[in-house]
C-alpha cells in the first residue's frame, strides 16, 4: 500500500532532519507511530500526504510515486486517497456539523457534492451518533462530538488511507475509547489503512503494529 | 458555487463584522451619489424658481438673503422694507408689485403674508377649500397639510415672538380655509395669509373688547392691559380689528416685481441702481446662478474629499478582509491538507469581497432611490432651513 524508501527530509530553516531508510504499510493495516516530541511523527504524515516534499527518496502509494507528483496532482491525490484527522479537530466554526462533514466536497478538485455524498454524510453521522446534531455548529458540540464530526469528514470520501495526528489527544478517556472504536470500525468498513500518531501508550495494543519513531533518526543525519 | 456557499456561510456567521463592512462600503458609494442627487435637485429647484421670478425689490443688503427669504422662504432674514416701496412700483405703472412678509412661522412652516396676485403669479391651484377672503385666514401648502394633518376648518397658531412679555404681541390663531395642490416648490412648505394678517401677528393691527371706561373728570376713554385682546379673528370680532400708524410704513420682507415687458423691467431696475438708494432691485436668476456656481465649486472640493475618504475606507475594508484571512490561516491550512484545489482560497476571498460589495451596492442604490423619491421634499426642506 505505502512504501517509503531512503527518505530524507529537512525543513528549509534547518535544525531538523528526518531520515527513514525503509517503511512499508499493508492495505488495511492499523499502524501506530510513537516517539518523543520533535522527532518528526507529524512530518511523516505530511510527507505521506504530499504536503511536505522530501529532499531525497521515494514514497509510493499503491504503486504511484507520490514524490514525483506536481503540487496540483498532490492536492488531488490527498483529496481522493487520504482522510485527515487532527488533534484540534480543525472544524470550521461558521459551518454546521453537516457542512463540516461535506467540506471536502466543496473545496477539493474533482469532488462532486451530489445526493449520494449527502446521504453518505448522513449515514456516517448516524453511525457516529451525530444524527440529531448535524445542524449544530461546532461551538454547540462537545469535544468528543467535534472529533466525531472531524472523523466523519475524514471518511466521507471513502479514502484508502487515514492519517490521524493525535486524534484522541484532546479527549477524555471515555471519548478516547469511543473515537478510537469509531475510527477502527469505519476504517475497516471502507478497507482503509490507518496511520496514527499517538502519545497514548494505553491505546497501542489495539493497533496491528507500532513504530517507535525514534528508530528512524540516524545519528549521522539527525540534528 | 461552493466558494460562494462558503463565503455566504462565513459572512452570515460573522454578521456584525459583515454588516459594518457593508454599511461602510454602502455609505462610501452612496454619499457621492446622494450629494450629486441633492445638489442637482437643489440646482433645478433654485434655478427654476429664480427663472420664474423676474425681479425682487428689497432693502439694500445681502442679495442672497433677499432672494432666499422672498423666493424660498428660508430662515435668512433680509432687513424689512415698507409698503411704500410697493406703492412706488404701483405708481410707476411699469409692474405689478406682490408684497411678501416672511417674518413669522407656525408649526415649523413659514407664514407668508402676501396678496392674491401671488397665487396667480405662481400658478398655485387649490386642492381643497377656498382662497383667502378675510383677515386671519390661511391657505396652507400641500406638504404642511400632510405633515401637520391639517385641512380647511382647522387652525394654526403663529409661533410666539415674545413669550415672556405679558404686555406684548400674542400669537394669532389662523383659520385654515384652503390647501394648495402640490407644486414641488417651497410654496408647498408655506402657510399663506393676507399680508395684513402678518401685521396683526406683528402687533401693528389688533382687535380687542370695546373700551367703555370714560375718565370721570376728562371724559377721555381710558384703556389698559386689562382689556382682552382677541387672538383669533372671527366674524363676530373682525370689525374690532384695526391698524395703527401709516399703512405706507408697515413692514414687509420684500416684493416680487412683475413687469409687463423687458423694457419696463429695464426702466425699473435703472431706478434702483443708485448706491445711495436704501432699496435694491435684483434679478433672482443672476443671484442664484452665482450661488449655484459657488455650490458646485464647493462640490468639486467635496468630491475630492469623498474620493480620498473613499480610497482610505476601501483600503481599510481591504485590510480588514486581509487580516481576517490571516486570522483564518489555520482554516486555509486545513483546506490545503484536505486537498483543496488550487485557487479555492482566491475564490473564497473574491466571493466574500464581491458579496460584501454587491450588498453594499444594493444598499447604496436603495439609499439613493429613497433620496431620489424624496428629493423634492428634501431639497425644499434644505432650502427652507
Amino acid at each position: 500500500m505505502i512504501e517509503i524508501k531512503d527518505l530524507r527530509f529537512a525543513y528549509p530553516s534547518g535544525g531538523f532532519r528526518l531520515a527513514i531508510p525503509s517503511l512499508k504499510l499493508k492495505p488495511g493495516e492499523r499502524v501506530a507511530v510513537v516517539g518523543p516530541s520533535g522527532t518528526g511523527k507529524t512530518t511523516l504524515l505530511n510527507l505521506v500526504a504530499g504536503i511536505a516534499v522530501p529532499e531525497a527518496g521515494r514514497i509510493t502509494f499503491a504503486g504511484e510515486d507520490v514524490t514525483g507528483l506536481s503540487d496540483g496532482q498532490r492536492r488531488t491525490f490527498r483529496a481522493r486517497e487520504i482522510g485527515f484527522v487532527f488533534q484540534d479537530f480543525a472544524l470550521l466554526d461558521y459551518l454546521t456539523a453537516r457542512e463540516n462533514i461535506l467540506y471536502p466536497f466543496r473545496i477539493a478538485a474533482g469532488a462532486k457534492l451530489d445526493p449520494d455524498a449527502r446521504q453518505r454524510a448522513e449515514d456516517l453521522a448516524a453511525a457516529c451518533g451525530l444524527a440529531e446534531k448535524l445542524d449544530r455548529r461546532p461551538g454547540a458540540l462537545s469535544q468528543g462530538e467535534q472529533q466525531r464530526v472531524a472523523l466523519c469528514r475524514a471518511l466521507v470520501r471513502s479514502p484508502r488511507l487515514i492519517l490521524a495526528d493525535e486524534a484522541t489527544g484532546n479527549l477524555d478517556p471515555a471519548n478516547k475509547t469511543a473515537i478510537l472504536d469509531l475510527l477502527f470500525a469505519r476504517a475497516e468498513e471502507v478497507g482503509a489503512t490507518l496511520l496514527a500518531v499517538t502519545h497514548d501508550h494505553d491505546l497501542l495494543p489495539r493497533f496491528d503494529r507500532v513504530i517507535d519513531f525514534a528508530a528512524f533518526q540516524r545519528p549521522e543525519v539527525a540534528a | 458555487m461552493n466558494a460562494i456557499f462558503l463565503a455566504l456561510a462565513y459572512l452570515r456567521f460573522h454578521w456584525l463584522r459583515s454588516g459594518v463592512l457593508v454599511l461602510v462600503a454602502a455609505l462610501i458609494l452612496a454619499v457621492p451619489l446622494i450629494s450629486q442627487t441633492l445638489l442637482e435637485g437643489a440646482r433645478n429647484t433654485l434655478t427654476d424658481r429664480a427663472e420664474a421670478t423676474p425681479l425682487v425689490l428689497g432693502n439694500r443688503g445681502s442679495q442672497l438673503d433677499l432672494v432666499m427669504s422672498t423666493l424660498y422662504f428660508s430662515d435668512e432674514r433680509a432687513n424689512p422694507v415698507t409698503m411704500a416701496a410697493g406703492e412706488a412700483i404701483w405708481d410707476s405703472g411699469l409692474a405689478v408689485p406682490i408684497p411678501l412678509n416672511t417674518a413669522f412661522e407656525t408649526g415649523g412652516a413659514r407664514i407668508v403674508g402676501t396678496s392674491l396676485d401671488y397665487f396667480d403669479f405662481r400658478g398655485l391651484v387649490l386642492a381643497q377649500g377656498r382662497q383667502l377672503a378675510i383677515l386671519g385666514e390661511a391657505v396652507i401648502g400641500a406638504t404642511v397639510a400632510e405633515r401637520l394633518g391639517l385641512g380647511p376648518g382647522d387652525t394654526l397658531v403663529s409661533a410666539p415672538q415674545n413669550l415672556f412679555d405679558l404686555d406684548g404681541v400674542y400669537p394669532l390663531e389662523l383659520n385654515i380655509v384652503g390647501v394648495f395642490a402640490p407644486s414641488g416648490t417651497p410654496d408647498d412648505e408655506a402657510v399663506f395669509v393676507d399680508v395684513a394678517t402678518t401685521w396683526v401677528i406683528a402687533g401693528i393691527g389688533h382687535g380687542h373688547e370695546g373700551v367703555f371706561a370714560p375718565d370721570a373728570d376728562t371724559g377721555d376713554v381710558v384703556a389698559s392691559a386689562a382689556i382682552v385682546e382677541f387672538n383669533r379673528i372671527t366674524p363676530d370680532n373682525i370689525d374690532s380689528f384695526h391698524f395703527h400708524g401709516d399703512p405706507d410704513s408697515y413692514p414687509i420682507s420684500g416684493l416680487l416685481v412683475v413687469p409687463s415687458n423687458e423694457r419696463d423691467a429695464t426702466i425699473l431696475r435703472g431706478r434702483y441702481l443708485d448706491a445711495d438708494n436704501p432699496l435694491q432691485m435684483i434679478v433672482p436668476e443672476d443671484v442664484v446662478s452665482e450661488l449655484v456656481a459657488r455650490i458646485f465649486r464647493i462640490k468639486a472640493v467635496l468630491d475630492a474629499v469623498t474620493l480620498i475618504v473613499g480610497v482610505a475606507a476601501f483600503a481599510a475594508i481591504a485590510l480588514a478582509v486581509f487580516l481576517s484571512y490571516r486570522l483564518r490561516a489555520r482554516e486555509m491550512q486545513t483546506a490545503y491538507k484536505l486537498g483543496a484545489r488550487r485557487g479555492i482560497i482566491l475564490q473564497l476571498l473574491a466571493s466574500e469581497t464581491m458579496i460584501l460589495l454587491g450588498i453594499a451596492a444594493l444598499l447604496a442604490m436603495g439609499l439613493v432611490a429613497v433620496v431620489q423619491s424624496q428629493g423634492e421634499g428634501l431639497v425644499a426642506w434644505i432650502l427652507a432651513t
